[in-house]
């Protein structure tokens, strides 16, 4: 669904990321782990162009990224992403902030958009919030609206950057459950996660990053009780 | 000598006063649609990434808000028409003054309410397949409006009160008349008094409405 072949990025003179190669299946859930500042998160960006990659390939769904024939905004469509501040439209209700996009880059008709919107809203336990304004609701919810919002493009895979960091330990849990629902459903995920419990759960595998570059990768029971790099040993040592 | 306020005979001069109200008005209200227009192009333009519409941007903005809009009113009607070969009717220049220098504010207030707008708003847009001028129109732009309106009102206030300039290039607005009766009937004190009352007249009612626009839209 995804290949990555020899990914680099460049900010000015620093090198964030320095030849990534990575290959996502279907239906695969993908955690990528590892200190801050090792790029992880440039990564996932790289995967629906929010960056623009200076040097490698970044396919998607058969799609080369930085092709300038690739219509960016149909790749889009198709890669929902979450982000660690969600985001969503504050002047716009919940309801309107799912309904937005489908309706106008998909141009599907109001009334489709908003039952379609409205069943996802339930799904994510919210049906009752659609008429609110995101600020009215707390982190958590505002979190799994801003997934609904994704989900209501009816993307082939999500990207997660950081879901829970920005909010209060309490309201974790509420948000992960909606991920993990996802990824039951065969979403296929990417990741990028402080929360080692949801990696160990839900991961199919995981991705070990550090300046810039993958540093290990397996199934998340083999990378947490046994990892083979000295470094990701380090670095499971300090927050497990 | 400290005289004191003669009032009398003032109703006499109501008439010419609200011409010059008329004028007053009119050259406000028209020039600052226009400068609405232009603040948008430009602010817009100072924030695009096109080099040459940059430039032309800050070259616009930067002459405006360097020089005194008496200089600008001054030069666009007396100036002006030696490079473009006709004369320009003096309340036509007045209103091309006003538009041209709140024009320049108005790009200023427009980029910084955009770009006051947290970036990850645009990725969010992005990155569900709008494309960048979607973005802007149902994302940017609407949220940006709401961030505009008090300095926008405050701009507008100033620029009423610069049309106050404009009777140097016979405008014949508010002060314009004020200036020729006082002239004529030596009563400057109690002229200018009432050409005051008629300024704050203005100020006032739109502090009044720009005040309720924002309680209805949560400023």
């Amino acid at each position: 669904m995804i290949t990555v072949k020899n990914l680099h990025k460049q900010f000015g003179d620093t090198e964030v990321l320095k030849g990534i190669d990575c290959e996502i299946q279907p239906s695969e859930v993908v955690c990528v782990i590892g200190p801050s500042g090792s790029g992880k998160s440039t990564f996932l960006r790289c995967l629906n162009m929010l960056e623009p990659v200076t040097k490698g390939e970044v396919i998607v769904d058969g799609r080369r990224l930085n092709d300038p024939e690739t219509n960016i905004n149909m790749v889009r469509t198709e890669v929902g992403m979450v982000f660690q501040q969600f985001n969503l439209f504050p002047h716009k209700k919940v309801i309107e902030n799912l309904m937005l996009a489908p309706q106008k880059v998909r141009k599907v008709p109001e009334k489709d958009a908003r039952e379609r919107c409205l069943n996802l809203l339930e799904k994510v336990g919210l049906g009752d919030k659609a008429e609110e304004y995101p600020q009215q609701l707390s982190g958590g919810q505002q979190q799994r609206v801003a997934i609904a919002r994704a989900l209501a493009m009816e993307p082939k895979m999500m990207l997660f950057d950081e879901p829970t960091s920005a909010l209060d330990p309490e309201l974790v849990g509420e948000v992960l459950e909606v991920m993990k629902q996802l990824a039951n459903e065969g979403m296929t995920m990417f990741v990028v996660t402080h929360e080692m419990g949801f990696a160990r759960e839900v991961g199919d595998r995981v991705l070990f990053m550090d300046e810039g570059a993958i540093v290990e990768e397996g199934k998340p029971e083999q990378l947490f009780s046994t990892p083979q790099s000295e470094r990701t040993a380090a670095f499971l040592n300090k927050i497990l | 000598m400290i005289g004191r306020f003669n009032w009398a005979g003032m109703v006499d001069f109501l008439p010419q006063l609200f011409t010059g109200l008329y004028y007053t008005l009119l050259i406000s209200v028209v020039g600052l649609i226009i400068g609405f227009i232009l603040g948008g192009i430009f602010g817009l333009g100072r924030i695009a990434k096109a080099k040459i519409i940059n430039i032309i941007s800050v070259v616009y903005i930067e002459m405006i808000r360097g020089t005194p809009v008496l200089v600008q009113a001054i030069w666009i009607y007396y100036a002006l028409p030696l490079i473009i070969g006709f004369e320009i009717e003096s309340v036509t220049a007045g209103i091309i003054v006003i538009a041209l220098n709140s024009g320049a504010y108005i790009a200023e207030i427009v980029r910084g309410a955009v770009q006051s707008i947290d970036s990850g708003q645009m990725e969010a847009g992005r990155s569900l397949g709008l494309n960048h001028n979607q973005t802007m129109r149902y994302i940017i732009w609407p949220q940006a409006f709401k961030r505009m309106i008090p300095p926008l009102g405050n701009q507008f206030i100033i620029s009423i009160k610069d049309t106050s300039l404009l009777s140097v290039i016979l405008v014949p607005e508010l002060i314009f008349q004020g200036r020729l009766i006082a002239a004529n009937h030596f009563n400057a004190v109690e002229i200018y008094t009432t050409v005051a009352v008629f300024y704050l007249a203005i100020t006032l009612t739109l502090s009044f409405v720009l005040q309720r626009m924002e309680r209805r839209l949560d400023i």
